[in-house]
């Protein structure tokens, strides 16, 4: 019997794939922060976990086959949109600018850092969340 | 954190902003030059930073939006007008005794410095996490 790993710990490797991306955007922002009309972007998180989230369960339940239809390339030239375990780039949205500058530029860097930070806490308590699942199995195994 | 993008996009935060500190010292040095001429005369330098996305990953993942680096454009000198003072005992003043000096706001170069090295630092920081996060990463599962 094959051990059902995916399930067995639950939505955590999807929030920390998810909380990779989200530090990827906020560091272009950070990054673009003296760009002029750079607009500063964002993932819903809620919404991007949950997409991701059932995108995957679909599959795992009914093999590759998924309730909704997905958008499909033909072309070598198509851009790949939403594909399966990438909910990202279609969750990416713009953030509304609290003072909009004159350079036409979006990025408020205190707001980025502040999210940046709390980002990568939830990364690391993602990371504690699998690590001890982790250690429960190695627990179990080993029986001690 | 399995992507190494993030190290890219703050490494051409970096790299874009050492260009800006770059051209700050270069107007802060120069601002005190003088020539004979207006068109010869010493102007503020700029950089012109502009927002590039990266190519799509090989495996089909759309990053595109995700990943958006800096690019240094280009150059700019800066238009405002070269002042031009009357000093005949300057070898190096025209006919009429007047000697150009550059247009470099030194104020405006001090603050556009710190506000390039807050930058520069944010660059630092962010690397510095995506560091960290990636060392616990590796050690998942210890």
């Amino acid at each position: 019997m094959a051990l059902p790993l995916d399930s067995y710990l639950g939505i955590h490797p999807q929030a920390l794939k998810l909380s990779a991306r989200r530090s990827e955007v906020l560091a272009a922002n950070l990054a673009n922060a003296d760009t002029p009309n750079y607009k500063a972007q964002d993932v819903d998180f809620k919404s991007a976990l949950a997409a991701n989230g059932t995108s995957t369960l679909t599959m795992a339940a009914s093999g590759a086959a998924s309730s909704t239809l997905p958008m499909t390339a033909t072309q070598a030239g198509h851009i790949p949109l939403n594909q399966p375990g990438d909910a990202l780039t279609a969750q990416l949205k713009y953030r509304t600018p609290n003072a909009s500058s004159l350079d036409g530029n979006t990025v408020d860097a205190q707001m980025e850092q502040s999210n940046f930070a709390q980002n990568a806490v939830r990364y690391q308590a993602s990371l504690t969340f699998i690590n001890a699942k982790f250690r429960t199995l190695m627990t179990a195994i080993t029986g001690q | 954190m399995p992507s190494f993008n993030i190290f890219d996009i703050a490494g051409s935060g970096m790299s874009a902003q050492t260009v800006r500190l770059n051209t700050t010292a270069s107007n802060l040095a120069n601002a005190d030059s003088v020539s004979t001429t207006a068109g010869a005369a010493y102007k503020a330098r700029h950089p012109v930073f502009k927002a590039v996305q990266s190519a799509l990953a090989p495996h089909g993942v759309n990053q595109a939006g995700a990943s958006t680096a800096v690019k240094v454009l280009g150059i700019t000198q800066s238009q405002d007008k070269v002042p031009a003072r009357y000093e005949p005992g300057n070898p190096m003043a025209n006919a009429e005794g007047y000697i150009y000096a550059s247009n470099v706001n030194v104020v405006e170069e001090m603050a556009d410095m710190i506000s390039a090295s807050r930058s520069y630092q944010n660059n630092v920081e962010v690397m510095n996490t995506s560091k960290d996060l990636m060392m616990a990463t590796l050690k998942l599962g210890q």
